[in-house]
């Protein structure tokens, strides 16, 4: 179940550019094939439940299934058909385009190897059942799912935020989500800190940090010609790189220039 | 009585120093800093190895101690997340005066390069620093320069006046 390799030799070489008309390939979808262990899977999960749509992705079952049915559809598949590990569940963002998130479960059958995704789609406000019951390994999932992505889990034992603060505002893997943050995240460690009013003393955050200004001596020194804090930027002169002051320190021995050995080579 | 005689001019002059108290503390305080490990990502790696025998802080007197109630210096190594600030803070205020603060590598003075939803943008947003080390990260050579740096600082100061609490950030 490896990707393809593609060789990268000179991709750094290369210069960048995207085409815009370029549209990613999709993994081609197959048939399920009329016999084998996947027919068996297919058929166990369709004698019970509606099944939306079925087929084989680089030689894995994928399978999609109204929303309601996860936790029997899983049982099923547990129960029956022996996939006794929840390799990966979490949820993918189609809010722009259908309104809702797809929720995956990848589980592995370990004695046949096999490997089988159950998908289904909710809506942004509708709740899935957790699948915590069957899988242990869904605890964590569902509460990193909840905090990241903002799908509700429906009796989870403990269905608190995982990775983001437990006062957080939005979950921040949504797509509308801005990566440098939204005002609550951008004031959050000020605001719990120093409260809302030290907002003005300390200012807002310096989103370029690349920022350099060589007459703000408030904020930067320039190595080698250093100035006292916030004192004009043109008194500068050049001040020597010093480990210890001109008159030696009391009891310590003052390293000198020509008694230190410089390796002009590896050793 | 001594048993044996000392000729104190005959052996290098008295066994007595002269000094002021400034200069006795302070010599004092730079020569004993000890460090708050405060590693939180990659630098902590650098911060270690100044630790650790080849690059030596022992010998400026910097151990590294994990309680904020026995360190006078704090090293910030690494990514402060915006999760973690109130608890940097929390430390901060549990060190004893006088304290000090070094800020280790772009993601401590900047956020560097997280320029993320989740990461402080600069840890003088929460606490005050003294020295900014850039680097990602610094090698060891570099943060032992900035103690070296803090030295110098900690030997200028006025030892006995009264501490004037520092800026909020
Ligand atoms: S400055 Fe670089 S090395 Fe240091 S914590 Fe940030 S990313 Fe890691």
């Amino acid at each position: 179940m490896m990707r393809p390799y593609t060789p990268k030799d000179n991709v750094q070489a290369k210069s960048y550019y995207t085409d815009r008309f370029w549209v990613a390939p999709r993994v081609p979808e197959e048939p399920v094939p009329a016999e084998g262990v996947y027919a068996e899977d297919l058929e166990a999960v369709k004698a019970k439940h509606e099944v939306l749509k079925a087929y084989i992705q680089r030689g894995q079952l994928v399978i999609h299934i109204n929303p309601e049915d996860n936790l029997e559809v899983l049982r099923i598949l547990k129960e029956q058909r022996w996939y006794e590990m929840l390799s990966e569940m979490s949820a993918v963002d189609f809010l722009a385009e259908r309104g809702g998130f797809e929720v995956f479960y990848q589980i592995l059958n370990l004695n046949t190897a096999k490997r089988v995704r159950v998908k289904c789609f909710v809506n942004e406000n509708q709740a899935v059942e957790s699948v915590n019951p069957l899988y242990r390994s869904a605890d964590w999932a569902e509460r990193e799912m909840w905090d990241l992505m903002g799908v509700k889990v429906n009796n989870h034992p403990y269905l608190k935020r995982l990775i983001m603060p437990d006062d957080w505002e939005g979950h921040p893997l949504r797509k509308t989500y801005p990566l440098e943050g939204d005002e609550f995240a951008q004031w959050y460690e000020v605001d719990k800190i120093f409260g809302k009013e030290a907002r003005d003393i300390i200012g807002p955050e310096n989103r370029d940090p690349a920022r350099v200004d060589r007459y703000d001596t408030e904020r930067f020194a320039r190595l080698g010609h250093e100035v006292p804090r916030g004192a004009p930027a043109e008194d500068e002169k050049e001040t020597p790189v010093q480990y210890q002051e001109e008159e030696g320190v009391f009891m310590i021995e003052k390293l000198s220039a020509d008694r230190s050995k410089v390796l002009d080579r590896r050793k | 009585m001594a048993q044996h005689q000392v000729n104190y001019t005959q052996s290098g002059g008295l066994p007595v120093a002269l000094t002021t108290v400034d200069k006795i503390l302070n010599w004092g305080r730079s020569n004993s800093i000890w460090a708050l490990t405060y590693g939180l990502a990659c630098c902590a790696i650098e911060m270690m190895a100044s630790g650790a025998s080849r690059y030596d802080f022992d010998r400026f007197g910097t151990i590294f101690r994990a309680s904020p109630r026995q360190a006078d210096l704090m090293i910030v190594a690494g990514t402060l997340t915006k999760k973690h600030a109130e608890f940097i803070r929390r430390l901060y205020d549990q060190m004893t005066e006088p304290k000090w603060v070094i800020s280790m590598g772009s993601c401590a003075n900047t956020g560097g390069m997280f320029n993320t939803y989740a990461t402080v943008q600069g840890v003088d947003r929460v606490i005050p620093v003294d020295l900014y080390l850039p680097g990602c990260a610094p090698r060891p050579e570099t943060l032992q320069y900035a103690v070296m740096l803090l030295q110098q600082k900690i030997r200028r100061e006025s030892a006995n006046k009264s501490q004037k609490p520092k800026r909020l950030v």
